[in-house]
Parts: structure tokens; C-alpha cells; sequence
């Protein structure tokens, strides 16, 4: 019998043997060693991800807690916190009756920051267009097919427009963005608001569809010729041009921090569920929203502990107060003081069992 | 001829890959990007370490479940190659080999991640197993047919054990045919990002949790791939690169090493 | 020198049995723990069948057989049907099929007969297997990047909307990744034809392409079938590399170069976010429905396979 064969055998198996259990023991004691750590687990828009990302960062270093966000699109959001897998929800698009009901109890909408959804198009030229109302609409429900259309050019008296093809880009995912688009065009069109209306899933006329707001970016992007809508940052950190939109008191305004902060200036209710599109101040920009975290006033379902709530109140807090100051490095709209305190009217509402987290 | 300019046409795409993949990933890849966490949007730097982790985890977890199933039912079908009970488990390895990895992701999120209340790498690495089952037990099943009955009938006549035949002597002589197997199998799911989705979910963070969310290479190349942020589209070519010589280098490293463990009769 | 291992195994096993007294696990128990095993196998695909089954009943109640003809997929107004996707899928996978066609047939003519043995063969052979390795993701990666932009070109000269993405490009992508299936299994069975009629076919004068068209083809015809089968099966079910470069239009694509979105593309997409239990259960439902139709493509791929006794 060869023994070096034999041996070989032996210490080939030990060696197997040893990795499983290191593996397993890894996996056990990763498992076990972290169980303690608080995560929060969040899921929705990508309307304000660019933001959330840097506050979960930032917050991070300076409480130990992570916030792990994915940015999934409002519909994603809202249906995941309706299945109860994430700790909140992130959504740009107010839940419907129909969502509500389904979630089967009451859902906060906690304002974080407002923000500008941009009409973004790729043309040569470095080109500044103006949009009206109705030029919108009829781009995006597949009626203007070319650049050099009557109806683009004669509110754009001295751009050159090409005779190029318009590519419809939008979202192929349930999104919040879409749904802050779809209302302001289900409010200055009769058209878009019968043949399409509004919501966060639409039956798009004619168009591509890109994930999220990073998807839509990119095929405008990419694409020559093409049209889509946006937050107002991914435009910025994109170097894509946007243009000017015709607002009810009839000025073109460009969205901007401010502009959209005038848009945000409105009656705030007290649950803060508020449309801001077609907003009627003089200066303010048309399409603007707020964008929420949603979450169960009730904590206290599944088998959820004290310690959870009690994190996601302090990290609500945070984001309405302190983490404020990364909004308009972004090009978000911080709240405004009265935004603030309905915001934090709501987040003392939240209850865990029978008392307030918040005490 | 035709058939011949045909042939090494079609082995061009592989070409073209690797030159892509290697020209615009190789310059990324250096010790930060190994080792860092990926930063928030919009700003340079970071890196890919937690998704090498997890995907190294949610392997882990994966072969964890399917090996010792995958052997068992395998040595059963070799050992019972006629009859109807194995057949019809023959026909269920088959079937759920082919079986599209998105409705594998549906099935984990039905299953774990609504009854946990919570994405979970455990459901992700779940997901993986249930697509290296198939692989492993047909792997373990013709292995094992082709030892030679004379192996067994030796060891029974010696006294040996029935249990201990199947376990210390037939196994061990088809070990190298296993292996290859298993190593295969995880070379198909390490690059495998449509069950993770909705089950593994992905995380900014270093996770070694396998309760919470972890992240993992397909699901990072696919996010950054699609984003309109050049600086991830960079981190997704390193990330591929990384990705394709770990897939490619395993299936080569089966090839070569196995042949060596082959037990010949 | 092998054998030797071979008797290790056998009197390790044995000097094991001779330390300890009675065997740790009896027989009959251990076979009652392999036909658990087994069992488990069955139970898993039949748990799996019926959860897609239950998880979708709400749609199939809604909807019944309209659902696979609806071409309206609209979540606002909760109206669902398949038709689109399946649309969709159908010409991805028919024209990704048509592709890998064109080169799969004269890659395993070549390798089953022209140089079956010989280092090119074996390079040829490795290159194919690298190809099947390589994760979908990548594959998408690739597409989108590489492939989407010159697509854009061509759609730009021919006067079409320059998407880049969409049916004509997700074809090409699926097409390269479904080439090693069908290469592999038509060059075992071009192998496996008897020389004794390709030998006959040469004395009576037949040049080598004739043999090929006229013997050697329509002798391995079923093999070929079904490795082209189990590459269809495979681009049907093909997720990551097709959502990546379709384009996602939830319509009926009117032509190759439109976006449009497959059965499991759509589920990739709009899954983590169908508010709605209607919603949820019609994307479960497109789920069912690629289940069905890829378990019983690969199933009669496999068929064909084991009656012509090749090992797949």
C-alpha cells in the first residue's frame, strides 16, 4: 500500500473538513456578533436618493446606526412597507385609498425635503428651450414627433430646432416622480388627464421606459434626440441640459432651490399629504413635490422590540433637523419652518404599543 | 470553407468580453477599491469590499443548504436506477434545473422574505441553493454510477457496513466527479443577480449578518451599470472584471484539478 | 497506481469496522434517510408549483385565459394582460434562436467532424464552455455599452428611432449567450453518427459537403432539435443580459427595433413594487406562465436527448 498515498487521502479530507467548519463557524458567529446592531432598512424613491444617501452616510459616522436605503422606486417603497419587510418607506407620490387601505393601518407621511422634477432632452447645439403646458403634454403623449414642430419652435422664437425625431423617455418602474409629473399634467391638460392620468404606474403612450431616475438619465443620455423627466440633481450631477416651464402665472421660470421653495411656500395640512405642482406662486417652479418617508404610526406590529421605533424616530428627527443642511448643497428645497413643525407633530404621533416613542 | 470562418466567428464575443471587461476594469481595480464601501452618490472613490464579501457569503449560505440534500438525493437516484420514485425525482432535478432564476427569486420572497418581515441574506443565499441543487445531484448521481459494482461488492463481503460503504468507500472514490459539480454550481450562482433582487435586496454596508439585507457583485454591477454616474460605470467594469476571473478562473480550475483526484478502474 | 487508492478506501472502511462494534447507522434507516433526500427533491418542485399556483390565484380568478391574450398591461386602471410579454418574449427568443443557428450547426459540424480530437477542438470547446460561464449580468453589462451604441448607428443610418435598446438588441445579446447549448449537444450527436454510413456514402463518390447535408445532418436531425430545444428553453427564461438592453415598453412592439419587455423582464422590473395584490398576483402569474412553458421546452429537449442515447 502507498503510504504517502494514504496520507495524502487523509490530509486532503481534513483539509475540506476545515473549511466547511470555518465557514460555518463565520457564518454563525457573523450571524450572532451582529445581531445586536441596529439596522434600519428602508426602501423607495429615487427622486431623492442622491440626498438620503449622503444623510445615511452622514449619519452613520456620527450615531453608529445604519440606514441601508434602496432605492427601488416609490411603488417599492410602498409596497414593501405595505408587506411590512422595511422598517419605512421612501415616496414621492402620496398613497392612494386603494394603498392605504391595503397597508390596513394608519401610514405617516413625513416630509423630508421638496424637490424639482426637470424636463431633460439631448440635443447638440447647447440649446436653452421653454416649455408651455400643452407642449409637455403633447410631447409626452406622443403627438409632437418632431423637434422642428410648430409648436415647440413658436415658443422658442430664435433656437434652432433640429428635424430630428423626439424619443418619449420614461419610467419603467412604479415611481414617485412620475407620479409628481403625471399630477401636474392631469391639472393643466384635459387630454393627459383622460387618456392617461396620473398615479405612479402609467399606460405611457409612446416612449422608453429606464429604472428609476438613474435609468431615465442615462437613455437621455445616451440617447440623441430623446426627452425625459427627472429630479432636478440627477440633470445637475449629469451636466444635462433642462428646460424653462411656463407656470400658472404665466412665467418661464427655471427650477431652481428657490424656485421650488416658493413652490413649497403653500397651506400645509397637517398631515402634510400636499400636492405642490401647478403651484400658484408667481415665481415658484411648476413642477415641484415634496417627497416623504412613510412609516406605520403604529410600531408596535410583528415582533418588532422598542428598539427600532425608537432608532427611526431619532433618525426622523435628525432628518428634518440637523441633516436639513445637506438639502441645498443638492439642490433640494429644505423644509420650510412650517413644514417643520407639522413634521414634528408627526413624528411625536408615533406610538409604540400604547405610549408615543417620543416622550 | 464557410463552416470554418463560422466556427471562430462565434468564438469572438468571448474575445471581445474579456478585452472590454479587462481594458476598462483592470485600471480601477487597486487596494482602495478592494477594501473601501462604496460612497454616496455623486461623490469619487470607494469601493466594492462589501460586495466581494457578500458574495462570498451568500455562496456560503447556498452551498450550506444544497451540498448535503444535493449528495443524499444523489447517491439515492444512483442507487436506485430503476423504479418509479426515482425516476420521478429524476424528472424533478431536471425540471428545476431549468427552472428561470427570476421565478427561484419569486419563490424566496414568497417563502422567506414575507414570513421573515424582512429582506435577509438568508433568503438570497436560499435562492442559490435551490439553483445548485439540480447541478450537485446530477453531478453526485453519475459520478457514482460509473464506479464499478465490484468496488461495492468487495467492501460488502469484507463485512463493511451498507451505510459505511456508500459513505467511506464509494463517495470518496467519486469525490473528484462531486467536486466538479459543486464547484460548477457555484461558479453559475456567484454570477447569478436576478434571485437577488427581491431576497438579498443589497446594502451600502459590510453585513455579516445573514438576517439583514447584504450586497453582493451581480446586484452592484447591475445598479451602477444602469445609473447615469460615470464614476459607477467605472466601479461596475472592476467589479466585472473581478467578477468574470473568479466565474471563469473556477471553471477553469475545475478542468484542471479534478482530472488529478479521478480515481480510475 | 489508482488502483491502490481504490483498496485504501475499501480497508480504511474495513479497520473502521473492525474498531467499533456495531455499525453507527443501521441499514435501513440510512436508506430510509437517501429516500428522504430524494423525496425532499419531489417535494421542493411540487411546493414551488403551487405556491406560484396560489400566490397568482387572485389573477387567474380576475382574469382567467384573457389574461395570456390581454394586450392592455396598465396598473392604474389594475387591467392586466400577458399579451405584450409574450410578444416580447417570443421574439427575442425566436430571433436570438434564428442567430445562434447560423453558427451553433457549423460549430458542431466542425468539432463532431471535422477535427473532433486535436488542440483546436479542445481550445473551441473551452471557449464555448467560458462563454456559457459567463454570468448574465456581464452579459447586460456588455450590451448596454458596447453593443446598445452601435446599434444606435445602424437605427440612426436606416432612419429609425435611435433607441440602441430594444428587441433587435436583446436578440443579438441572447443569441451570443445561447450558442454553447445548442453547439454542444449537436456536436455529440453529429459524433455519435456511424461511420459505417458516412464510409458508404464517401465510396460512392460524395464530396465531404455532400456527406454532411445528405447523410451526416439528417442523421443527427433530432439531436439537433433538441439542443436547439434546451437553448430556446434557456433564452426564455433569460433575465439580467434582457432586461438590461430591451428598453421596457409594456406594449406590443411594433417592429424588431422597438422596446419592448419579456415575460421575465417585466418581473424583474415591476416586481418589488406592484402595490396592489391584483398586481402582485399578475406578475406571479407571468411567473406561472414561464414556468410551464420552460419546464416543458427543456423537458422535450431532454426527451429527445435521452432516446437518441447521448449524454447531454
Amino acid at each position: 500500500m502507498n503510504h504517502s498515498r494514504k496520507s495524502l487521502l487523509r490530509t486532503g479530507r481534513k483539509k475540506v473538513l476545515g473549511l466547511i467548519t470555518i465557514l460555518l463557524v463565520s457564518i454563525v458567529f457573523g450571524t450572532i456578533g451582529h445581531a445586536k446592531d441596529v439596522e434600519l432598512i428602508g426602501a423607495g424613491a429615487t427622486f431623492p436618493y442622491p440626498l438620503y444617501s449622503k444623510m445615511f452616510d452622514v449619519y452613520n459616522k456620527e450615531s453608529g446606526v445604519k440606514v441601508n436605503y434602496q432605492a427601488i422606486g416609490s411603488g417599492g417603497g410602498i409596497r414593501q412597507l405595505t408587506n411590512k419587510t422595511v422598517d419605512f418607506g421612501g415616496s414621492d407620490a402620496i398613497m392612494s385609498d386603494k394603498d392605504l387601505a391595503e397597508a390596513s393601518a394608519p401610514v405617516l407621511h413625513i416630509p423630508t425635503c421638496a424637490g424639482a422634477v426637470v424636463v431633460t432632452y439631448n440635443l447638440s447645439g447647447n440649446l436653452k428651450l421653454r416649455f408651455t403646458p400643452d407642449a409637455i403634454a403633447d410631447i409626452f403623449l406622443g403627438k409632437i414627433n418632431k423637434w422642428n414642430d410648430r409648436r415647440i419652435s413658436e415658443i422658442n422664437p430664435g433656437v434652432k430646432l433640429p428635424d430630428m425625431n423626439v424619443t418619449v423617455v420614461h419610467r419603467s418602474d412604479g415611481s414617485g416622480t412620475t407620479s409628481i409629473f403625471s399630477d401636474y399634467l392631469s391639472k393643466v391638460s384635459k387630454e393627459w388627464k383622460e387618456k392617461v392620468g396620473g398615479g405612479t404606474s402609467l399606460s405611457w403612450p409612446t416612449g422608453l421606459g429606464g429604472k428609476g431616475n438613474p435609468g431615465v438619465a442615462g437613455l437621455v443620455q445616451q440617447t440623441p434626440g430623446s426627452i425625459g423627466y427627472v429630479e432636478l440633481i440627477y440633470a445637475l450631477q449629469n451636466k444635462m441640459p433642462y428646460g424653462m416651464v411656463k407656470n400658472k402665472k404665466g412665467n418661464f421660470v427655471t427650477a431652481t432651490l428657490a424656485s421650488t421653495s416658493k413652490a413649497a411656500d403653500t397651506n400645509l395640512p397637517d398631515d402634510m399629504k400636499v400636492s405642490l405642482t401647478d403651484t400658484d406662486a408667481p415665481e415658484g417652479y411648476p413642477i415641484s413635490g415634496f417627497t416623504w418617508i412613510l412609516l406605520y404610526k403604529d410600531q408596535s406590529y410583528g415582533d418588532r422590540t422598542e428598539e427600532k421605533p425608537k432608532e427611526l424616530v431619532k433618525l426622523l428627527w435628525w432628518m428634518t433637523h440637523e441633516g436639513q443642511k445637506y438639502t441645498e448643497p443638492l439642490e433640494y428645497a429644505p423644509l420650510s419652518k412650517k413644514a417643520v413643525e407639522k413634521a414634528e407633530k408627526l413624528i411625536k404621533s408615533i406610538t409604540y404599543k400604547s405610549s408615543t416613542v417620543m416622550k | 470553407m464557410i463552416i470554418v470562418l463560422l466556427t471562430f466567428c462565434s468564438i469572438l464575443p468571448m474575445f471581445f468580453i474579456l478585452f472590454f471587461i479587462t481594458s476598462k476594469g483592470i485600471s480601477v481595480i487597486n487596494w482602495r477599491f478592494l477594501t473601501q464601501l462604496p460612497r454616496p452618490v455623486g461623490e469619487m472613490g470607494g469601493g466594492i469590499s462589501n460586495a466581494i464579501i457578500g458574495t462570498f457569503m451568500l455562496i456560503g449560505i447556498a452551498t450550506a443548504i444544497s451540498i448535503p440534500i444535493g449528495i443524499l438525493a444523489g447517491i439515492f437516484l444512483s442507487e436506485n436506477r430503476k423504479g418509479r420514485l426515482a425516476s420521478l425525482i429524476r424528472l424533478c432535478v431536471e425540471t428545476l434545473q431549468g427552472v428561470p432564476s427570476i421565478v427561484i427569486g419569486i419563490i424566496a420572497y414568497i417563502w422567506l422574505v414575507v414570513s421573515m418581515g424582512s429582506f435577509s441574506a438568508a433568503s438570497g443565499g436560499f435562492a442559490l441553493g435551490l439553483m445548485m441543487l439540480p447541478v450537485i445531484i446530477t453531478a453526485t448521481e453519475e459520478t457514482l454510477k460509473l464506479i464499478p459494482e465490484s468496488l461495492r461488492e468487495a467492501s460488502l463481503a469484507l463485512g463493511v457496513s451498507y451505510p459505511r460503504t456508500i459513505l467511506k468507500v464509494i463517495l470518496p472514490a467519486g469525490v473528484s466527479g462531486i467536486v466538479t459539480g459543486i464547484l460548477l454550481s457555484v461558479a453559475r450562482v456567484a454570477g447569478e443577480t436576478a434571485p437577488l433582487l427581491f431576497t438579498a435586496f443589497g446594502s451600502p454596508f459590510m453585513n455579516l449578518n445573514i438576517l439583514k439585507p447584504m450586497n453582493s457583485l451581480p446586484l452592484m454591477i447591475f445598479n451602477y451599470a444602469t445609473s447615469p454616474y460615470p464614476e459607477w460605470h467605472t466601479l461596475a467594469w472592476g467589479a466585472s472584471f473581478i467578477l468574470i476571473v473568479f466565474v471563469l478562473g473556477l471553471n477553469l480550475f475545475t478542468k484542471v484539478v479534478t482530472r488529478r483526484w479521478k480515481v480510475q478502474f | 497506481m489508482n488502483h491502490s487508492r481504490a483498496e485504501v478506501l475499501v480497508l480504511e472502511a474495513k479497520t473502521e469496522t473492525m474498531r467499533w462494534r456495531k455499525p453507527a447507522l443501521s441499514e435501513p434507516s440510512f436508506r430510509r434517510i437517501l429516500s428522504v433526500a430524494g423525496a425532499f427533491v419531489l417535494l421542493l418542485l411540487l411546493a414551488i408549483f403551487f405556491s406560484l399556483i396560489i400566490a397568482s390565484y387572485p389573477a387567474i380568478q380576475s382574469f382567467g385565459i384573457r389574461f395570456l391574450f390581454g394586450s392592455t398591461w396598465d396598473p392604474v386602471r389594475s387591467e392586466f394582460g400577458a399579451f405584450p410579454f409574450v410578444v416580447g418574449t417570443l421574439a427575442t427568443s425566436f430571433f436570438a434562436l434564428v442567430i445562434s443557428v447560423v453558427f451553433s450547426i457549423p460549430i458542431s459540424i466542425f468539432l463532431g467532424e471535422y477535427s473532433a480530437r486535436g488542440t483546436t477542438a479542445t481550445f473551441i470547446k473551452s471557449m464555448l464552455e467560458l462563454l456559457a460561464g459567463v454570468p448574465s449580468v456581464i452579459y447586460g453589462f456588455c450590451g448596454l455599452f458596447i453593443l446598445a451604441p452601435l446599434v444606435r448607428t445602424l437605427e440612426m443610418k436606416i432612419g429609425v428611432a435611435p433607441y440602441g435598446v430594444g428587441i433587435f438588441t436583446a436578440s443579438l445579446v441572447l443569441s451570443i449567450m445561447i450558442i454553447p447549448y445548442s453547439a454542444s449537444i449537436g456536436r455529440e450527436v453529429i459524433s455519435l453518427v456511424p461511420s459505417d454510413l458516412k464510409e458508404a456514402a464517401f465510396s460512392l463518390g460524395a464530396t465531404r459537403f455532400e456527406v454532411i447535408r445528405k447523410v451526416i445532418l439528417p442523421y443527427a436531425k433530432s439531436g439537433i432539435v433538441a439542443g436547439i430545444l434546451l437553448s430556446l428553453g434557456r433564452a426564455l427564461g433569460e433575465t439580467m443580459a434582457v432586461t438590461m438592453v430591451i428598453g421596457n415598453s409594456n406594449f406590443i412592439p411594433k417592429g424588431i427595433f422597438s422596446p419592448a419587455n419579456t415575460l421575465a423582464s417585466v418581473i424583474a422590473n415591476e416586481f418589488t413594487e406592484a402595490t396592489g395584490s391584483l398586481y402582485l398576483a399578475s406578475l406571479i402569474e407571468l411567473g406561472l406562465v414561464l414556468f410551464i412553458v420552460t419546464t416543458v421546452i427543456n423537458l422535450i429537449g431532454k426527451l429527445i436527448i435521452r432516446r437518441m442515447g447521448v449524454e447531454g
